[in-house]
């Protein structure tokens, strides 16, 4: 069934709460910063399982505080008796480290202790794991980029780098503003989310683009509106099994994968939303129209 | 777009079984497998040790300029250059000179150049000359002698980081270079890594030296493993380069485990020398500037072989042995990066992400039929197809499944379905304005064509990106989500447009439930 909603009235509304957000999001990663793990930022990660469910975090982290280790924190992890423990690590790694701090915590916590994972990331490594995560984002976004704009024509390119930036940004704001872990696997995520919200704007452009030489009468807004209608069912449609497939992620994947997934549900739905009211209304701003198309089909051909 | 030829549907499955028969490849006994190819799991699901080492070449860098120093000079006194100043500093050598032009000449001739070999395939000298003013210079290691330096330092660390990890019989570990500073390890199945990383943290450079009587020219105050402060020749009676063999025993009389070793002849004739005139002296064994022990000489030794005896457990004498017979490393070694995960740890992992898997699949399969009723069974068909595929293309690339690979996967079952969805999209649109249902579909198959290309580009874009950055289990999504989005188009386009054809050609009347 194809909807007629009209998503151009909404459009001015829309794009103020999203510049909104967005500026929010940015003053929150500038001024609040991203909580980064020890991908990041270096350091030692524990997870450990105690057999004895009767001990509590302050005697883990009073126990570790004796070892003079710097800024340590310890959380729930999963189940009861699970726990994980960062400490933070201004120095190369310690051979003894671990060893030592499985040796104080078996003394102090009078209980049977296992290492299900550790982690230790050395300083120079953090920060060049860092920089490659960066690298990588900007360079799918060049490649997103390009590649719209070998498809498309230049306005449709600059539209879906603006709702790429959009979502992005937006992303990792919310992660900023609930003091979420920023570590490698969120930058697959954010990596996923441009390629998943480049999809879902790529299906509504490339309905605006038939459109356009379709109905040469509509103007961009009413073309924008159509296009979004005709394909509104299929982007509900793809979002929810997307979601649904993350959402079992969410709750079923684990500790390891929950922030993961978590990123991705929140990619989803900015992504589905930007296509919608965030790239297609860009292009009104480029004055978007069926001489447009026709501009660039008379270049290309000799 | 909904007619096959015979060769056409014949080479669409035929391609199919192909893959997915590789994916059945898992399910064969190990032991005897038919064809030895599977799917390899992550250091995350099976359990084991990631650790990324680094070589530091300052201290060979320093010692390597020292033993310049010698010929330097004699090639200055040769040649009647007078210098004055000379000063060993930690990476170049400094002095002062009148003749600065003829030292450039003898340094730079490529003739029988001792001092300053040339290194043919860089085109350039092991040493580079620093003129600072009129008569002072400083020689150094040109960037290409630190490379040689640091590249054969590199090369030989790899080889003896691999030569200690198989002697502790770890099963197939990874020991790869990484860039020119690092060495990456991977060690699956392993639960305890602190011996390994205390067995790759130690350069193991055995040194026999006498003791010194008093505070003389050339001494090294150590102090020995029962806390004497000894002063130690600088002299190297022997090292451990002259070591064939080492093996942990237990002295005979006190029952305390030792290391006994065998030296080759050289290393033989050297220890038979000095033991015989320096009987009553002692001997100290220092290994990395500390000593092992130092016992009294009474009596030579020219058997070329000993026991080091020292104050310490059978498992330190083992990894002793081990670590005299792998040799020493050129340079020490640190982990900057370690990831270690348990084997019950993995084996949760495997658990949850394989329930979420299932989930997750029953939820996307449950919600097409609800959407799209018999052609949602197609669509769900083309979905388990694409599983297949999937773990099949894993399956002859030998690829490595990690967490974060299971979640690309899952990610793969519910982003597949958009190609179909866009597609039986197109299709209701087009059965609006159009009376002929196999037109319908025709048309709707060709439309969507272009919108589904570019729409899984841009996931591949991504995800190709994400494999050239990503490191370990990132890479591990990369690799499912990728290959995903290639099986997903082949499933949606061919296995899924054939079956969509079969049901719309047989009905070629009526209407169609979409």
């Amino acid at each position: 069934m194809i909807t007629n909603i009209d998503f151009s009235s909404k459009f001015k509304s829309a794009n103020i709460l999203s510049l909104l957000i967005f500026i929010m999001s940015v003053l929150f990663i500038l001024f609040k910063g991203l909580n980064y793990g020890i991908d990041f930022k270096g350091g030692t990660l524990i997870e450990l399982r105690a057999d004895n469910k009767n001990i509590n975090i302050s005697e883990i982290r009073s126990s570790l505080n004796s070892m003079n280790l710097g800024d340590i924190n310890v959380k729930e992890f999963g189940k009861e008796g699970d726990y994980l423990i960062k400490v933070e690590q201004k120095t190369e790694s310690n051979n003894q480290l671990i060893p030592e701090i499985k040796k104080t915590l078996i003394n102090n916590l009078n209980a049977e202790i296992d290492f299900r994972r550790v982690e230790n990331v050395g300083p120079k490594v953090s920060s060049e794991l860092l920089q490659s995560g960066i690298i990588a984002i900007s360079l799918s976004l060049i490649a997103m980029l390009f590649y719209i704009w070998i498809r498309f024509e230049w306005q449709f390119s600059v539209g879906s780098i603006v709702a790429l930036f959009h979502d992005v940004i937006i992303t990792i704001g919310i992660f900023s503003i609930l003091s979420l872990e920023i570590n490698l696997s969120i930058i697959a995520a954010v990596l996923t989310i441009v390629g998943y919200s480049m999809n879902d704007t790529v299906v509504i452009y490339d309905r605006i683009r038939e459109n356009l030489n379709k109905y040469t009468r509509l103007n961009i807004n009413e073309i924008a509106n159509l296009s979004i209608n005709e394909t509104l069912s299929r982007t509900i449609i793809t979002s929810l099994t997307t979601l649904l497939a993350l959402l079992s992620i969410y709750i079923l994947g684990g500790e390891i994968l929950r922030g993961f997934s978590f990123a991705m549900i929140l990619g989803v739905l900015i992504g589905t939303y930007s296509s919608i009211f965030v790239a297609a209304p860009v292009l009104k701003f480029f004055k978007v129209s069926y001489k447009t198309l026709e501009k660039k089909e008379e270049k290309i051909v000799p | 777009m909904l007619n096959f030829s015979k060769i056409n549907i014949f080479l669409i499955y035929l391609i199919f079984l192909f893959i997915s028969f590789f994916s059945i490849l898992n399910f064969q006994n190990q032991k005897e497998p038919l064809i030895d190819k599977k799917v390899n799991l992550g250091l995350d699901l099976q359990g084991g040790s990631y650790l990324l080492l680094e070589i530091n070449s300052d201290p060979l860098i320093k010692e390597k300029i020292q033993s310049k120093v010698i010929p330097l000079k004699k090639l200055l006194k040769d040649n009647n250059l007078n210098y004055s100043n000379f000063k060993i500093n930690e990476k170049n050598l400094s002095f002062s000179l009148d003749d600065i032009e003829k030292l450039k000449l003898l340094l730079f001739s490529k003739k029988n150049n001792f001092l300053n070999p040339y290194i043919g395939n860089y085109n350039s000298f092991e040493l580079d000359l620093e003129i600072l003013d009129d008569s002072n210079v400083r020689v150094l290691f040109s960037k290409y002698g630190l490379l040689t330096i640091n590249n054969s330092a590199l090369k030989q660390s790899i080889e003896i980081v691999r030569r200690r990890i198989d002697d502790v019989g770890t099963k197939e570990p990874t020991i790869l270079q990484r860039g020119d500073k690092r060495i990456l390890v991977e060690l699956p199945g392993l639960k305890d890594p602190e011996r390994i990383k205390n067995l790759l943290g130690k350069t193991a450079q055995l040194n026999f030296r006498l003791v010194a009587d008093n505070e003389e020219f050339g001494v090294d105050k150590l102090v020995s493993e029962i806390g004497e402060e000894l002063n130690v020749s600088k002299r190297i009676v022997m090292s451990g380069e002259n070591l064939i063999d080492a093996q942990p025993n237990f002295n005979n009389q006190s029952n305390q485990p030792t290391v006994s070793f065998t030296l080759d002849r050289l290393g033989a004739q050297k220890f038979g020398r000095t033991t015989t005139d320096n009987v009553g002296k002692r001997l100290a064994i220092v290994l990395d500037e500390q000593i092992i022990s130092a016992p009294s000489i009474n009596e030579p030794i020219t058997s070329g072989s000993g026991i080091i005896s020292g104050n310490f457990s059978f498992q330190e004498a083992t990894d002793l042995a081990l670590l005299l017979r792998s040799g020493a490393l050129p340079t020490p070694l640190t982990v900057v990066e370690e990831r270690t995960v348990g084997p019950d740890l993995g084996a949760d992992s495997i658990k949850s992400g394989i329930t979420s898997l299932i989930v997750g699949f029953t939820l996307v399969i449950f919600f097409m039929i609800y959407k799209y009723r018999i052609f949602g069974l197609i669509a769900n068909l083309a979905l388990i197809a694409n599983l297949i595929m999937l773990v099949g293309v894993l399956t002859i690339l030998e690829a490595t499944l990690t967490l974060p690979g299971i979640a690309g996967i899952i990610l793969t079952v519910g982003m597949a379905v958009d190609a179909n969805v866009l597609i039986f999209e197109r299709i209701k649109e087009e059965l609006k304005t159009e009376k002929s249902i196999i037109h319908a579909f025709d048309i709707g198959y060709s439309k969507a064509k272009i919108t589904v290309l570019d729409a899984n580009i841009t996931t591949l874009i991504a995800a190709v990106i994400l494999f050239a950055f990503g490191s370990g289990p990132v890479k591990g999504f990369a690799i499912t989500l990728g290959i995903g989005i290639v099986t997903t188009l082949y499933s949606a386009y061919f296995l899924a447009r054939h079956l969509t054809s079969m049901i719309v050609l047989n009905k070629k009347e009526g209407k169609v439930n979409l």
